[in-house]
């Protein structure tokens, strides 16, 4: 029973980053109808932003200039680098989707496909040479909560995504932007002559995206501390199957599908062996979309996306 | 028509002299011409390569030696065009004279071949050519025959993402199915191994059985995409995308967790029965025939109406779920079978080598040369490995170069390079001209 207890929190830990990084996949696909292939990498990319920040701002507080304890340089590293990930996510946009906007849709997931293969070059040639290992901002501390072994990390993660995901459900419900964003995943046609600037929404869905995945990234690199430039691959792809399980282009099923998929996996490699995991976990993903084909959460048109 | 520029007049006189002389020269002087000039650098390459600082002979025209060292290029151009574009050229000129004094008489049987006589007399003679360029390296040998499986490959996805319309990721697990059960059939029946026993058949069956055993691996495959094909065609869309991406997923765990095939180590020990390239020249071109015949075929036309309309194609009695089974089924099978090749070329495979990595380049390949395009997947395929090997110097910066050419590409024509027009091929039709000739003869003969 202790030992159920403990995975079931070892999974919510796990899901949260899957579901961080699904909403990215979900949003742009609720307003443009398209995969961002390139998230993952995405993802990746704010990962190693994340790790230098964190370096730098440890540096800084080591030497004195810029004394500051550890959970503030946490919270800075993270700030930080939610809002230089979102750029990445804006230059994506700019470089392989907006000029295809009009072209066929598949032409456009290769544009990011190829966007992905670049980004992880271009860390493998200049920083992937060298492991790196994520500064430990926060020291890990263990509590016993009734049968289960909780860490500080854990928790911190776990919450941090809780709240962020309130925070854009708030966003999207009440704000004027978030009222444009759920407009355009409705009718994307309409919405321009409404005066709703669209490149502007676009790129700031990328951002808003992108800025999920960078707090992922944080949390994940504070997790794991070991960088590595196919971790996006990994990950990323993961997040981009759990946001379809959860539903293409709602934001509920991404972080239904994020959890779904980290219990899934988290319980197959504590039942089985954990090399079973890949093989058992899209297995049991390929049944429900055989019976849900829409995700658990999706609609059977999208035209009536649930932002 | 604009000119975007200008060259100098005395160049342009050249040039018009030039394009005068090769105007309407027939197919068969041309492939006269490429085996002239591979004749050439299989003579004089090697010593020429030397005197001019080139090292040894350069495997692709010495292009990817300009990314070694760019001083270089000025020896580069005079070798290619002492070695490939003079005697071309020349060959193409004198052989073109001689068809001219023999009109009429000697050449003309070739103008009297069946169709297909005249199409398997080409291709006899591009692969002749082909050969002898191969000869030159086992790095060649091996380029072109990966190069056979690639075509193979993009042909296959093309039928689905290209004329059917949907968005197919799985090649590499279909080409992972495909090279386990052959590499199984042949090292089962052919090979002194220690998990599946000694040898069944006689080593010297084994390039006879090799067919059959590709046959039996593409249809496993096809059999496995079934688990893909019978819940994803209630739905449209990027349904397939994402069914297939959990199918590959699954295929490639699956067999990591299959030990008694190596598991993550891999699987080794096939037995050598495509180390020629006729081999894999033989599949491709079957493979190229068949897909073609397909996509023109009257369920070819059905597949295209089911992309472009599925409920009009239904109104005017297509069975779309049949048609689409058949294309996604077609498209396992020739992976399956490209897969076999795959494993039978390098003599070694493991799960790792048919992950996304594999899938994203067979998509590179399609894209840039266009989808609903046979001679575009053959265009693209032969592009893209030409511009893998050439870049092959710059090592990691390639995979930065490849993407952003890509992006270019695909920015400038979304459609890619070829999307849903052909190139007509000369050599496997007959030309225009010869189909005039026949008309106006026509009641002369009478």
């Amino acid at each position: 029973m202790s030992q159920v207890a403990q995975q079931l929190f070892n999974a919510l830990q796990w899901g949260s980053f899957y579901a961080l990084i699904a909403l990215g996949y979900s949003m742009v696909y609720s307003i443009l109808m398209l995969f961002n292939f390139a998230h993952g990498d995405v993802f990746m990319v704010a990962t190693y932003i994340g790790y230098f920040v964190a370096t730098v701002l440890l540096g800084l507080s080591l030497s004195g200039v810029l004394p500051l304890s550890g959970v503030a340089i946490f919270v800075l590293t993270l700030l930080l680098t939610m809002f230089l990930a979102s750029f990445i996510g804006i230059a994506v946009e700019r470089v392989a989707y907006r000029p295809l906007r009009d072209a066929p849709r598949a032409s456009a997931a290769i544009t990011g496909l190829m966007v992905g293969i670049f980004l992880e070059t271009l860390v493998l040639w200049r920083l992937g040479a060298s492991r790196r290992n994520f500064p430990t901002l926060i020291e890990v501390s263990t509590y016993q909560i009734g049968p289960v072994q909780v860490t500080n990390l854990k928790v911190l993660t776990i919450v941090l995504a809780v709240v962020l995901m309130i925070l854009l459900h708030l966003f999207i419900k009440k704000t004027k932007v978030g009222m444009a964003m759920r407009a355009m995943s409705y009718d994307y046609a309409v919405i321009p002559l409404m005066g709703v600037p669209l490149d502007l929404i676009i790129a700031f869905t990328f951002a808003l995206g992108s800025a999920l995945a960078g707090a992922a990234g944080v949390l994940f690199g504070m997790a794991y501390p070991v960088l590595d430039p196919y971790m996006g691959v990994l990950i990323g792809w993961k997040a981009f199957v759990a946001a379809i399980l959860g539903g293409r282009g709602s934001i509920l099923g991404a972080v239904a599908g994020g959890f779904l998929l980290g219990f899934i996996e988290i319980l197959v490699a504590a039942v089985l062996t954990s090399t079973m995991r890949d093989l058992v976990a899209y297995s049991i993903v390929l049944l429900i979309l055989t019976f849900r084909p829409y995700g658990l959460f999706g609609e059977e048109h999208s035209v009536r996306l649930r932002l | 028509m604009q000119r975007s520029f200008e060259l100098p007049s005395g160049l342009r006189r050249w040039y018009a002299r030039l394009r005068a002389a090769y105007q309407d020269v027939p197919i068969s002087a041309w492939l006269v011409g490429m085996l002239a000039a591979v004749l050439v650098e299989a003579l004089i390459g090697r010593d020429l390569a030397y005197i001019l600082g080139l090292g040894n002979l350069p495997s692709f025209f010495g292009l990817s030696l300009i990314f070694k060292k760019w001083q270089l290029i000025p020896n580069i151009l005079v070798f290619i065009a002492v070695v490939y574009v003079i005697p071309a050229l020349g060959a193409t000129y004198l052989v073109r004279k001689l068809m001219a004094r023999l009109s009429g008489r000697g050449l003309t049987w070739l103008d009297r071949l069946p169709s297909w006589g005249y199409i398997l007399f080409n291709l006899a003679f591009v692969y002749v050519i082909l050969h002898f360029w191969a000869s030159a390296s086992d790095y060649r040998l091996l380029v072109l025959r990966l190069l056979g499986v690639n075509i193979i490959l993009t042909l296959s996805l093309n039928l689905v993402n290209g004329w059917m319309g949907e968005f197919s990721v799985s090649v590499a697990g279909f080409m992972a199915v495909g090279a386990y059960v052959a590499s199984v059939l042949m090292v089962w029946g052919f090979v002194d191994d220690n998990v599946f026993g000694p040898a069944v058949f006689p080593a010297s069956w084994a390039p006879f059985a090799f067919p059959i055993a590709l046959i039996i691996a593409g249809a496993v495959t096809a059999v496995t995409a079934l688990a893909v094909a019978i819940p994803s065609f209630r739905t449209r869309g990027d349904y397939l995308a994402i069914i297939t991406l959990a199918y590959m997923f699954i295929v490639k765990s699956s067999f990591e967790n299959i030990d008694f095939l190596g598991g993550a180590r891999g699987f080794m020990g096939q037995p050598k029965v495509a180390e020629s390239l006729l081999v894999v020249f033989v599949w491709t071109v079957l493979a190229v025939w068949i897909m073609y015949n397909y996509v023109t075929s009257t369920l070819g036309k059905a597949t295209s109406a089911v992309r472009d309309n599925e409920p009009a194609a239904e109104m005017m009695t297509v069975n779309t779920r049949k048609v689409k089974m058949v294309a996604f089924l077609t498209h396992a099978f020739w992976s399956g079978v490209a897969g076999g090749l795959y494993a039978h070329i390098v003599g070694y495979i493991n799960p790792s080598s048919f992950g996304l990595v594999k899938s994203a380049e067979i998509l590179g390949m399609l894209y840039l040369g266009g989808l609903n395009s046979v001679t575009g997947s053959i265009l693209g395929t032969v592009l893209f490995t030409m511009l893998s090997e050439i870049l092959r110097p710059l090592k990691l910066i390639k995979w930065m170069v490849i993407p952003v050419i890509l992006i270019i590409v695909m920015i400038k024509r979304p459609r890619g390079l070829l999307g849903f027009q052909e190139i007509r091929l000369p050599f496997l039709e007959r030309r225009a001209a010869k189909a005039d000739e026949e008309v106006s003869h026509a009641p002369a003969g009478d």
